[in-house]
């Protein structure tokens, strides 16, 4: 498929839209010195990536991203930053330090890696078209309670442990 | 839509987020550079999970288990954060060598 065909579906425009509004908001959310302010620009990111899980079909799980990640972790961390007296909210140590070009070789040989060895093995042919059914979410449910509910099980238990874990943790030593 | 730009996205947040994790010193920072790649992950197994259309919905399930396994450890890393930030007065991972040899 060639680019000309490529951006003529307006699926694919939205898409191409989407996308580089993900990555300004997340190349801002690693580079924002204020640690507030790189929240906020996830907060974009993820609206992003909810926007493409529609796109694909995957409405419940687009709305799970709005409401846990959205709506959950990055108040989250707002709260954390902004609840306790810790200033936080700003980098000590500026960007420009000596390891960021060590870094950029590390992330630009993932992204290579990653990239060439995925967009080979799938091709660019016609097989590889996403095609436009949209996930019931009736049918997402009954397979959470039926065929995946060990998983579903076991992973509440994790975020059970987490929620009494982190409230151990955070909360004051009575001792002291 | 083709599953490669979906997965050369992904590839790009991946990358973005790896650069953040390794660069920032800050450890909330650091977390934040985290739930990028998770997204990233997430935006992979939805690309496939829409590209295969299987009976079990894979991909799509996983990606809600991995949300969720997300929420714990931000649960978790930002409860660790805000203690050793009470214990040392200091956010800096640099500074935090106690495990080091």
């Amino acid at each position: 498929m060639s680019f000309g065909e490529w951006i003529s579906q307006s699926a694919n425009v939205v898409f191409l839209v989407i996308s580089l509004v993900m990555l300004a908001a997340a190349v801002w959310v690693v580079v924002a010195r204020n640690v507030v302010h790189a929240a906020l620009w996830l907060a974009l990111a993820l609206a992003g990536s909810a926007a493409l899980f529609l796109q694909l079909g995957a409405e419940f799980v687009a709305w799970t991203v709005v409401l846990v990640y959205i709506g959950a972790v990055v108040v989250l961390f707002l709260f954390g930053l902004m609840i306790t007296r810790a200033p936080l909210l700003r980098d000590p140590v500026p960007l420009s330090h000596r390891r960021r070009w060590p870094a950029a070789l590390v992330a630009l040989a993932v992204f290579a890696t990653i990239t060439v060895s995925t967009t080979s093995f799938f091709g660019w042919g016609e097989d590889t078209l996403i095609g436009e059914g949209v996930t019931p979410t009736g049918a997402l449910g009954d397979l959470l309670f039926n065929r995946f509910v060990i998983p579903f099980e076991a992973v509440s238990f994790v975020l059970l442990a987490a929620l009494i874990g982190g409230i151990v943790l955070a909360r004051k030593d009575p001792k002291e | 839509m083709i599953v490669n730009q979906f997965l050369v996205l992904a590839a790009l947040l991946f990358s973005v987020g790896i650069y953040g994790v390794l660069v920032r010193r800050n450890a909330v920072a650091v977390l934040l550079s985290i739930e990028l790649m998770l997204t990233a992950v997430n935006i992979n197994l939805v690309a496939f999970g829409s590209l295969l259309q299987d009976a079990l919905r894979g991909g799509h399930v996983f990606a809600l288990f991995v949300i969720t396994v997300a929420a714990a450890e931000v649960g978790i890393g930002l409860a660790i954060v805000i203690l050793i930030f009470r214990n040392r007065s200091s956010a800096n991972v640099d500074e935090l060598d106690l495990m080091k040899w």
